[in-house]
């Protein structure tokens, strides 16, 4: 373990951890970064789509040599019931730009590549190693220790860019243990394909890829979606609900994954396909309102570590790399004056988030959550059945008139939920998206 | 949809790549009588299926095939139900893709 002591400890070499150490190490910055897998990314899921707005202000020239999969020219938005969907799709050619604005990517290469970007920069990188506490003087943070021999590693500021779980700040006391309805468990899956397979089954050339996300029945009216991305030569899948959901209906989500690939409109899109990869991850999912105390006496907190997804866009990478590096520009800012790490400088870092879009975008949704969680039942349950019902009588020529068709659908919507019901459900709806 | 055959999640689990810490489990059940309701739960929905009741009625972990999640943690520690930690550097999960 170095001895020497560092300006900055950024724990965690996710997008937020990777963004934050590369950004303090181009201006200069003595920093070390602590990571528990084998390798950066060994650790991590994704679904997995990455926007290039947020990278390109951290690495403007990452089109170079970045490993990126397809780069998205159509999305898919379906609601499903049990044998059907009822879908948006949105395809533009538009998309096949010069430097397109998100593409798939496969998280174990893309943060092995960012992490040699970090080192390249200048930071140093230990892998293999847990942080297992922080460490205190006077209420301030002044280091780490890890599960490595060597003891304490001190730095001026310690930078919580762990994920999800939060471990270390809630170990120290910092910040609340998420909670079962703050986060969801997704399971996923890798299926291998042919690159032309793909391409055929999706309608696309050359490295052009698709996104279907995808809510209904499929998560048994638990608050979920589930989402399914054309890499190169794999189809990413998963499902995800969240945590109090799984807790009320005990459903085992392997099995839920395994209803979603046999859906009629899913399975022959990964027909055929090997299986090489199976894994889970917790999503941040409460929104606004769950995000902890994000800074303190030389700590401050990034990335999934602070909650920042946003939920309804499937947004969560971009924002940890855009917290990374406004943490890291903060941090940056009271370096260059020699200032001290303490929590009233460290303020200029929420400040800071509240300008951005990230904090925009989560105060734009934050009734969201409640009302996901309020109306379960019926957006996961009856509503996705409804709309397939009223398609379908929609669709089918009989020989029944289509004022009577119009009269049936509607009928069949009040019948199930009430005027009232709807009208609430559409007013909560449009009250918690604005 | 018809019936869900049972899914053999140990399958899944088998395409993974593990480093085991042997003899160091990083998640460990307080000892107890009777499982509590969150214990009895996690035998349905750990994803790696880590969690089984034992012959004695007890919950056992045995997380050698854990995805290190947290979801057990979020639903069960705060009880003092059990006591969870990451695994050592470099062991546990090695997602290949993620
Ligand atoms: C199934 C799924 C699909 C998703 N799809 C998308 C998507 O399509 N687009 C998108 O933008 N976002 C998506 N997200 C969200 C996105 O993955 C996260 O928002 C993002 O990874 C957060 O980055 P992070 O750096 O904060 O955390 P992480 O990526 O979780 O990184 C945390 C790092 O810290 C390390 N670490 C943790 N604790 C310690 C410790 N004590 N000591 C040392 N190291 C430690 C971990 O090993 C890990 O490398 C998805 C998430 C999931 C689970
Ligand atoms: S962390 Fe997740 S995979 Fe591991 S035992 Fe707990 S619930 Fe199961």
């Amino acid at each position: 373990m170095p001895a020497e002591k560092f300006d900055v400890i950024v724990v965690g070499a996710g997008p937020a951890g990777n963004s934050c150490a590369y950004t303090l190490a181009k201006r200069g910055l003595k920093v070390l970064q602590i990571e528990r897998g084998e390798y950066p990314g060994s650790k991590n899921v994704q679904g997995a789509i990455m926007y290039a707005n947020m990278l390109e202000k951290i690495i403007p020239d990452f089109r170079d040599d970045a490993p990126l999969e397809r780069h998205l020219i159509e999305q898919r938005l379906w609601y499903m019931d049990d044998s059907s969907y009822t879908g948006v799709h949105y395809r533009s050619d538009d998309f096949n730009e010069e430097a397109p604005n998100r593409y798939t990517i496969i998280r174990a290469q893309f943060d092995k590549w960012f992490s040699k970007k970090v080192q390249q920069a200048g930071a140093l990188l230990i892998l293999e190693t847990t942080v297992t506490d922080l460490c205190f003087s006077g209420g301030k943070v002044i280091g780490v220790k890890t599960d490595r021999a060597g003891g304490t590693i001190l730095a001026d500021v310690v930078v919580m860019a762990e994920g999800v779980n939060g471990v270390l700040g809630t170990k120290a006391g910092l910040r609340p243990r998420p909670k079962p309805d703050t986060v969801a468990l997704a399971v996923k899956e890798m299926h291998f394909l042919p690159s032309d397979v793909i391409e055929s089954r999706f309608n696309i050339s050359g490295d052009e890829g698709v996104v279907i996300e995808a809510a209904g029945t499929i998560t048994k009216g638990m608050t979920g979606t589930g989402f399914l991305y054309t890499n190169k030569e794999s189809i990413s899948i998963g499902i995800g609900c969240l945590v109090s959901d799984f807790a009320h209906t005990g459903k085992a989500p392997y099995e839920l994954l395994e209803d979603f690939k046999k859906h009629p409109a899913v399975a022959p899109l990964i027909a055929g396909a090997e299986v090489k990869e199976y894994a889970a991850h917790l999503i941040p999912e409460g929104g606004y309102n769950a995000v902890p105390q994000l800074f303190g006496e030389g700590w401050v907190i990034v990335g999934d570590a602070g909650q920042f997804v946003n939920a309804v866009h499937r947004e969560g990478s971009n924002l940890a790399m855009t917290t990374g590096r406004i943490a890291a520009e903060a941090i940056f800012q009271i370096k260059s004056r020699k200032d001290k790490f303490s929590a009233e400088n460290l303020s200029i870092y929420q400040k800071m988030l509240e300008q951005s879009f990230v904090m925009k975008d989560l105060k734009k949704y934050k009734r969201l959550p409640d009302f996901m969680h309020g109306a379960r039942d019926r957006l996961f349950g009856s509503y996705p059945e409804l709309v397939s019902k009223a398609a379908q009588n929609w669709f089918r020529v009989d020989g029944k008139d289509k004022k009577s068709k119009e009269k049936e659908i509607v009928r069949s919507f009040v019948k199930a939920r009430g005027v009232r019901g709807l009208a609430s459900d559409a007013w909560k709806l449009a009250r918690s998206w604005r | 949809m018809a019936e869900t055959p049972t899914v053999r999640v140990e399958e899944k689990l088998y395409q993974n790549r593990y480093l085991v810490d042997a003899g160091r489990p990083h998640i460990v059940v307080a000892p107890h009588e009777k499982p509590s309701k969150e214990l009895l739960l996690l035998t349905k929905i750990c994803p790696a299926h880590c969690y089984e009741v034992n012959g004695k009625g007890q919950v056992e972990v045995s997380p050698d095939g854990c995805l290190e999640c947290g979801t057990c943690r979020v639903l069960a520690e705060g009880s003092g139900a059990l006591t969870w930690t990451y695994p050592r550097g470099g062991y546990g999960v090695l997602f290949k893709f993620g």
